[in-house]
């Protein structure tokens, strides 16, 4: 089991510092709602699933939500 | 349901779970990223399920329901985003 | 009772694993969305169920969950395929057929 959530951890922080990188912030958008989805597993691992439900509904819906409509009213390509 | 079928089960959903996250790693387009983040989200809920049964709780089940619902969600808004361009 | 309810969460995790092994392995997006959508909504119908018929109590929540992700499965991969087809994302070198495109072309003669 302590696998499992090594593995879920080293995800979590493949996803965030792709996030960093990547130029097309769409694909940064997608990238934290990953991060998101993945910290909601953590939490339920923790015997904490109200958390959990906190999480995924913050985190991977309202949050991709309003950076959609910040990069709809900026632009899409990072120089 | 034994230990080990359990670990099994778990290690195949984990392993499922590296080869989606290198596709959104390296996908070319935000599209292929988007695929994959569904996919993961979807292999998931039958984790949280699988889960919630080592840990015997009823309740856990609801997180479930609420994962599939809200990923959906935010999927749906990138998916309209993309649609519609500038 | 147990035996069946292992055997189908097997069946289950094992299309699962196929489900995120063809995402990584296909060559084009819309090869990819027909992978992870089959593959995932079946395997995650099959796990449910069968944690389900291992706890008999559970039957009816895991019925519930599985019905809910055989609804919004396809409507969440049908949107990207829309959205990916309307940005122009090209189909892959050895694809045969594209018929949007023909109903296009004969929508403008």
């Amino acid at each position: 089991m302590i696998l499992i959530v090594s593995f879920l951890v080293v995800a979590m922080l493949a996803a965030a510092v792709s996030a960093y990188f990547f130029k097309d912030l769409l694909s940064a958008v997608i990238a934290s709602c990953m991060v998101s989805l993945l910290a909601a597993v953590l939490f339920f691992f923790l015997h904490a699933p109200d958390v959990a439900m906190a999480e995924a509904s913050i985190g991977a819906a309202l949050v991709t939500a309003v950076f959609v409509i910040a990069i709809r009213r900026t632009k899409r390509y990072e120089e | 349901m034994n230990e080990t079928i359990i670990i099994v089960f778990l290690g195949l959903i984990a392993g499922g779970i590296l080869l989606s996250l290198i596709r959104m790693l390296i996908g070319p387009t935000a599209s292929d990223r988007a695929v994959a983040v569904d996919t993961i989200t979807t292999t998931i809920v039958g984790m949280l399920v699988i889960l919630a049964f080592v840990f015997d709780r009823y309740i856990y089940l609801d997180v479930a329901l609420v994962y599939s619902l809200l990923a959906f969600v935010g999927l749906c808004a990138i998916a309209r985003f993309m649609e519609r361009g500038f | 009772m147990e035996l069946v309810g292992v055997i189908i969460t097997g069946i289950g995790v094992l299309f699962l694993f196929l489900g995120n092994f063809g995402i990584l392995r296909l060559p084009d997006v819309y090869n990819r969305i027909q992978a992870g959508t089959k593959c995932t909504t079946f395997g995650t119908f099959f796990t449910v169920i069968g944690i389900g018929i291992i706890q008999p109590e559970w039957f009816w929540k895991c019925l519930l969950i599985a019905v809910f992700v055989m609804f919004t499965n396809p409507i969440s991969s049908h949107a990207i395929a829309r959205a990916s087809k309307k940005s122009g994302i090209p189909l892959c070198d050895r694809s045969v057929v594209d018929q949007t495109r023909e109903f296009e072309e004969k929508e403008e003669a």
